[in-house]
């Protein structure tokens, strides 16, 4: 009797199948929580007696971490996605393409054309672990999620790259009381989208699609979101039952044509030999030697402690802070002596308007007559809604309530570091003053939530998970990049048989390591500090603490309620701060509180902002989402200088029609990258040589997702990807030709070394030429030019014109380009003297300017998620780089400065030294390769000049939250700043 | 290539190698390619310059990386300048007669700046009186005690050529060889023979580089092969520092010899060219430097014919695949991307996949630093423009990075090679 055996072992999970004659006649699929070969070795005592003691087994393994016990028990190994053709073939022969999702793992296999076969790489989302993930961030378990989805009614956007940053934009979401239905089905959409921009890339999904691997097979709803995506009918979706073991089906059929014959007792016997083969990776220092160590460690931490009283025998006034941050929620009331009467830490459960209620509602009862709260504040992520629904007193940014209590432990304090559970925070303080901000915006952000996802992925809770690890032998070295690779490491460290321990101690290094090399890029521990206090919940853990002292080789302080610094800092603000009468709602105005939470689009501008209607009960409300002011319905808000927003517009004008004859026909020109600038110059030129041109529509999301399917990579910035989106819209637009030029050179403004272009602007043309299905039959124009020179410019102009177009000559060509160089040398004109303007207006009018240095694409309000009518929310007003470089000097810099666009930031960076009430904002580009050198310069270039850098990533996620945090603390800063200049 | 004459560059922190420097200083270089900058160096040391290949490796470079260099920055930077770093703090030089040397070819990518990089790195370390040396002919910078003479570039041609021959050679024998060892034994014959004839006391003429290619085919002809088992031959093009070093693709070259492959790997003098023919684009696309462009035409046309030579000769020694000849590999790929894409390897890329697939090279593995901006393009941006061209074509694009892990990477190769034919 001959059997094949498949056995597929997964980052989550091993699955194995048993074959005999073409017959599947055994499975079975179980989660191995990191004990990869003993759950192997498992599985397949289980199937010995379907298998039967003399038959003759082949048997393959295969999986992403069944390389290592195949290569110890020398078991034939099999790729993973060249077992799941060979399972298609048999199992399911008309399929076109293979869609398969796993633990960490997704793959996409093009059988039908040119076969191709593409898993993820090293940048990992939407998979089975992404979706378990943002499960546990809803508090449900993924099969109830699923139910969820089925309830939606809308779908949010969430980015869709990586899980890191989808969870980033979930979280505002929770906070702001969004449907949690909604985020479920939009939590879906999300793997889809990662799916077939990340795999597909280019090509599209058509014909008999099959879908494979878990979640694929469970969850319903995330079914459904392929389906529609894909437009495919029930007839080409087939979600088979063998969905869950196609790979170890796969690797059954493929063990067919192995040599190595076995009966059950010997493969059983070659994978327990594998199960005790010897473990080689690489290793950390153990984090404690010895229990003595660790006690003298414990003694040390524990001074930093505060005074408590317990609120049911204290009398007379108490001052309440509340923190309500991204996955917890953290109460605190102090008293006179700033002493701890009641405090409170639970996880928001996704709604932290509920939990206050109950614990305010909890806290009146327990203060009686006796205890009054005077004074409150709230700061975090939830702060506005609090705020609102309470009517707490004040509302503080979050780092200046950590500031605030890390002053109460260590009043020389000049440098604070929080993880907490989804992010790091971490500032500077130089004079008092908060001086330096990193926050690990669109990477990394995982920190605590990466290893409690972890933790409980293995079956623990965090605090044990990490205990674990603090006594751990030879802690794995699992790298220090973001924690999506995090992942792999983790997969490379199970393959090779690591235990838990030395896994946890590993994860708390690497979560160290990240946040000092990642976030604060700190090179030595004197970058960081003299007297660092670290705080946030995950410090609460030990084996953190420790790796963080050893990491920086110094002692630091750890506050005993680490995990409160915020709300005590709150507590200990409202105090500061006691008004005359608190606001904050009675127990009968509590009793009667009620939450509900719509979503609606709101219409009043372009950008279509998703806003969230929270309704409170007794004529309370609070609108969030927003990113202006007025869906809020506070009348005619006068409106502030902005650059960014006037330069919108003036570069639109330039698409509205001509009205001129245009014999030689219509042009489109994408409405992105370089064409934010040099729009007037090609709109004249194009048009004085008899042509129309017509301009792709402002960017949007949907205009992104219309051109996404040919995005080839995936890592390429944003501004970039949404061109495949311009060039859809310019061919419905049913456009003659598109002229898109390449260009090497930008125009040399005499301030650098060189006027190049970056790589991507500079040839973004051939990408979408050579991506771009649709253009193979068209028109598109790419030529190379370069502007510095007009003589050259013409005689190249003429030989491309003149050689396409044989009625023009080339004195029209001389003609349009003069005509165009003024068209541009007027736009320049206009830009700057805008800027003069606005400069005068907030000079006038005693009000704070915003230089935002970035690139001309910045403006485009899909890029920027109108990050400058945020900024301008705050009563700043707003000019752009490119209208103040020019009024200073150059500034030295020590870096190769030959990029046109970036050089106009260093002027920028200078101009705002120079000018008192002016503060520079940078925007990067996520993937941005040639900001990673300009953002270390045009710190160089504030700081030494005395001012703060502020520095905003952009990406595909439109959360706003993280740069609220940036400017309210850099504006706290600048007023704190003055106010201790006027004083000495 | 051109820098801006007129722009006075505001740059600091250029400590120059001066005259006197050249006496006793070590001047440290980062490894790329072990057999064409093993040889230069020793080449350089004929002609009085200490030049010391790094042969270093393991974490600490990397971990030397990550602290000294932006994160974000790519990947051959922060090995580059973390393989330098961990050399000074090694403790085995005197760090004040040491010097370190860094190419840069002001292009358009950011790889121009890592020479700048370096210098912040060592200055927050405290070694900012350390000279680095710009290796770049586009006179970018200045180093008085390290000027290269006509001869000498000429001669550093010579060697580079032959370099890129042992390598060709070597990796055509490796896989085959009867007796383990026995190629690596070949190298380093032929290494010592060049260096002897490299005296730096005179000008080695072409004739004798003619009779050192000769001297290449003939020793490499002696390594004993078996031939019995056939390999899959496997292409290995992308950024130039993941594509040859070792350090920066986690030794890819091994890897792929135990999975019972040859690996085929363009020579370094195909960048030169690459980086010598963009002046004159530059002059055909926008009119930029007619003088320059005439005189980067001539460079080309020199080695070309030196190229054309050692083709003719391996032709007829019959024993080893010889290379396409560049100028045919330039116009290849034309096809597939505008000449105009200079930045980084730029149109070279796909030009080299082209290169390779005509050859019968269909098995591919494009490497990039993760994030590499010019490899959006001219890499991943191209891969299925070549497929549509080559159908044939079997192309897998690996990013390489400090916490990329190894056994995705591998995996993802091992996917290509199965459905290799």
């Amino acid at each position: 009797m001959n059997v094949n055996l498949g056995i597929d072992i997964g980052s989550t999970t091993v699955k194995i199948v048993v074959v005999r004659d073409g017959e599947i006649i055994h499975k079975r699929y179980e989660r191995h929580f990191s004990k990869v070969r003993e759950k192997a070795v498992e599985l397949v005592r289980d199937a010995r007696e379907s298998i039967g003691e003399d038959a003759s087994v082949r048997c393959a393994i295969t999986g992403s971490a069944g390389l290592g016990v195949a290569k110890a028990s020398g078991v034939d190994f099999v790729q993973e996605v060249y077992a799941t053709r060979k399972a298609v073939g048999v199992h399911v022969p008309q399929a076109d393409v293979v869609i398969e999702l796993g633990g960490e793992d997704a793959k996409i296999v093009f059988l039908t054309g040119q076969l191709e076969e593409r898993m993820n790489g090293s940048c990992a989302g939407g998979t089975g672990a992404f979706i378990d993930q943002m499960a546990v961030l809803l508090d449900v378990t993924p099969a109830e999620l699923d139910e969820l989805s089925r309830g939606a009614e809308r779908i949010y956007t969430i980015a869709s790259r990586c899980g890191v940053f989808a969870k980033s934009d979930i979280q505002p979401l929770l906070n702001e009381g969004a449907r949690k239905e909604d985020v479920a089905a939009s939590i879906f959409q999300a793997v889809v989208g990662q799916t077939l921009t990340g795999l597909a890339q280019g090509r599209e999904i058509k014909g008999d699609v099959l879908f494979l691997g878990g979640p694929l097979f469970f969850f319903k709803g995330l079914q459904k979101q392929f389906q529609q995506t894909l437009g495919l009918d029930k007839a080409h979706a087939h979600f088979p039952a063998l969905a869950p073991y196609a790979i170890a089906a796969g690797a059954a059929e493929y063990a067919g044509g192995t040599k190595s014959e076995y009966t059950v007792a010997s493969l059983l016997e070659a994978l327990e030999k594998a199960a005790d083969a010897p473990i080689v990776a690489q290793y950390l220092p153990p984090l404690f030697e010895n229990e003595a160590q660790y006690q003298e460690f414990q003694r040390r931490h524990g001074v930093h402690d505060v005074m408590t009283e317990n609120v049911t025998v204290y009398t007379g006034d108490a001052y309440l802070g509340i923190d309500c941050g991204s996955t917890t929620t953290k109460l605190v009331l102090i008293g006179e002596q700033n002493q701890i009467l009641f405090h409170h830490y639970q996880s928001n459960k996704g709604n932290p308007a509920d939990v206050i209620r109950e614990q305010l509602t909890k806290l009146y009862e327990l203060c009686g007559d006796r205890v009054h709260i005077v004074s409150s504040c709230v700061t975090g992520y939830g702060e506005a809604l609090i705020q609102n629904a309470f009517g707490v007193d004040f509302g503080l940014v979050e780092t200046v309530a950590h500031f605030r209590a890390a002053r109460h432990f260590c009043p020389e304090v000049d440098f604070i570091i929080d993880i907490g559970g989804q992010d790091i925070k971490c500032f500077k303080i130089r004079n008092k003053c908060i001086d330096n901000i990193s926050l690990n915006e669109a990477c990394s952000s995982g920190c605590g939530s990466f290893i409690e996802t972890f933790a409980r992925s293995m079956g623990y809770s965090i605090e044990e998970f990490c205990k674990l690890g603090l006594f751990a032998e030879h802690p794995i070295d699992l790298g220090s990049r973001c924690t999506v690779f995090m992942n792999s490491s983790v997969k490379q460290a199970q393959k090779d048989g690591a235990g838990i321990d030395a896994i946890s101690a590993g994860l708390s290094v690497s979560v160290v390591k990240n946040a000092l090399y990642k976030v604060i890029r700190a090179h030595s521990p004197d970058d960081l500090g003299q007297n660092i206090v670290v705080q946030g919940g995950t410090f609460l853990n030990d084996a953190i603490l420790r790796s963080f002292e050893q990491e920086i080789g110094r002692n630091v302080t750890r506050p005993a309620i680490s995990g409160l610094m915020g709300a005590y800092g709150a507590a200990l603000h409202a105090k500061d701060n006691r008004p005359a009468e608190t606001g904050l709602i009675g127990p009968d105005v509590l009793a009667q509180f009620e939450h509900t939470a719509k979503s609606v689009r709101c219409g009043l501008c372009e950008n279509h902002c998703n806003l969230t209607i929270n309704d409170f009960g007794g004529g309370r409300r609070f609108i969030s989402g927003n990113r202006c002011e007025r869906p809020l319905g506070k009348g005619e808000h006068k409106e502030l200088p902005n650059l960014y927003k006037w330069k919108l517009e003036k570069l639109k004008s330039y698409g509205a029609p001509s009205g001129r004859p245009a014999p030689n026909g219509t042009i489109g020109l994408p409405f992105g990258l370089n064409y934010y600038e040099l729009l007037p110059f090609w709109t004249t030129f194009l048009r004085t040589l008899g042509f129309e041109t017509v301009l792709s529509d402002v960017s949007t999301r949907d205009m992104y997702q219309q051109g996404q399917h040919s995005i080839p990579s995936d890592t390429v910035c944003y501004p970039a990807k949404l061109m495949h989106g311009h060039i859809e819209n310019l061919l419905q637009k049913g456009v003659d030709a598109i002229f898109y030029p390449c260009m090497t050179y930008n125009l040399d403004e005499g301030r650098a070394s060189n006027c190049y272009n970056c790589p991507v602007v500079a040839y973004y043309p051939e990408l979408l030429k050579a991506n771009v299905a649709s253009l193979q039959q068209f028109d598109f124009m790419m030529p190379y030019f370069e502007l510095t020179d007009h003589k050259r410019f013409i005689q190249q102009a003429a030989k491309y014109f003149c050689g396409k177009y044989p009625s023009l000559k080339k004195r029209q060509i001389a003609a349009a380009a003069e005509a165009a160089y003024q068209a541009l040398a007027d736009y320049y004109a206009q830009v700057r003297d805008e800027g003069q303007k606005a400069i005068a207006y907030a000079d006038t009018h005693g009000l704070e300017i915003a230089v935002i240095a970035g690139r001309p694409y910045h403006v485009d309000p899909e890029v920027g998620h109108g990050i400058d009518q945020l900024i301008s929310s705050f009563g700043l007003v707003i000019v752009s780089e490119d209208a103040v470089w020019q009024l200073t000097d150059a500034p030295e810099v020590h870096v190769l400065n030959q990029w046109t666009y970036h050089s106009r930031m260093y002027g920028a960076a200078r101009y705002v030294t120079h000018k008192e009430n002016a503060q520079l904002i940078q925007l990067v580009s996520f993937g941005c390769g040639i900001d990673a050198i300009t953002t270390d310069e045009m710190r160089a270039i504030c700081e030494d000049g005395g001012k703060i850098y502020t520095q905003l990533k952009i990406d595909e996620i439109s959360n706003l939250g993280a740069a609220k945090i940036r400017i309210r603390s850099m504006l706290a800063a600048v007023e704190e700043g003055r106010k201790l200049a006027k004083q000495s | 290539m051109q820098s801006n004459p007129k722009t006075k560059i505001h740059q600091a922190g250029h400590v120059p190698f001066t005259e006197e420097m050249r006496a006793d200083y070590t001047i440290l270089v980062p490894n790329m390619l072990p057999v064409q900058l093993g040889l230069i160096c020793r080449l350089m040391k004929n002609y009085g310059y200490r030049m010391e290949l790094l042969d270093t490796e393991g974490q600490s470079i990397v971990e030397e990386g990550l602290k000294n260099v932006h994160n974000d920055t790519c990947y051959p930077a922060l090995l580059v300048i973390g393989q330098l770093m961990d050399a000074i703090h090694s403790g085995k030089y005197d760090v004040h007669k040491l010097a370190l040397i860094m190419p840069q070819t002001g292009g358009g990518c950011r790889a121009s700046n890592y020479i700048h990089l370096l210098r912040k790195a060592l200055e927050k370390n405290g070694y900012g009186f350390i000279p680095v040396i710009s290796l770049n002919f586009s006179g970018l910078e200045d180093n008085p005690g390290f000027q290269l003479s006509k001869t000498m570039l000429v001669q550093i041609a010579y060697a580079l050529l032959i370099g890129d021959l042992i390598m060709m050679v070597a990796n055509q024998c490796r896989p085959y060889e009867c007796v383990a060892g026995s190629t690596d034994k070949a190298i380093e014959i032929c290494m010592e023979a060049v260096t002897a004839r490299f005296t730096g006391d005179r000008m080695v003429r072409y004739g004798e580089v003619k009779h050192l290619f000769r001297y290449v085919l003939q020793a490499f002809g002696k390594v004993k092969l078996d031939r019995s088992q056939k390999k899959k031959l496997v292409g290995i093009v992308g950024e130039i520092y993941v594509k040859f070093s070792p350090l920066g693709n986690n030794n890819l070259e091994k890897f792929l010899l135990s999975e019972g492959c040859e690996p085929v790997l363009p020579g370094l003098m195909d960048f030169c060219l690459y980086c010598v023919y963009n002046s004159v684009i530059d002059h055909d696309l926008y009119g930029r430097g007619g003088k320059t462009a005439a005189i980067y035409k001539l460079v080309y046309n020199f080695i070309l014919s030196k190229q054309n030579d050692i083709i003719k000769l391996m032709k007829k020694d019959g024993k080893f695949r010889p290379p396409m000849p560049f100028d045919e590999v330039r116009k290849k790929a034309q096809s597939i991307i505008g000449p105009g894409v200079k930045m980084g390897e730029g149109w070279l890329l796909p030009a080299e996949m082209v290169e390779l697939i005509s050859e019968g090279v269909r098995n591919i593995v494009c490497t990039q630093p993760f994030g590499c901006l010019p490899n959006h393009i001219a890499g991943k941006g191209m891969i299925r423009k070549i497929r549509e061209t080559y159908p044939e074509a079997n192309i897998v694009a690996i990013d390489y990075d400090p916490g990329a892990s190894k056994i995705n990477q591998e995996n993802r190769i091992k996917l290509m090679l199965s459905s290799a034919e």
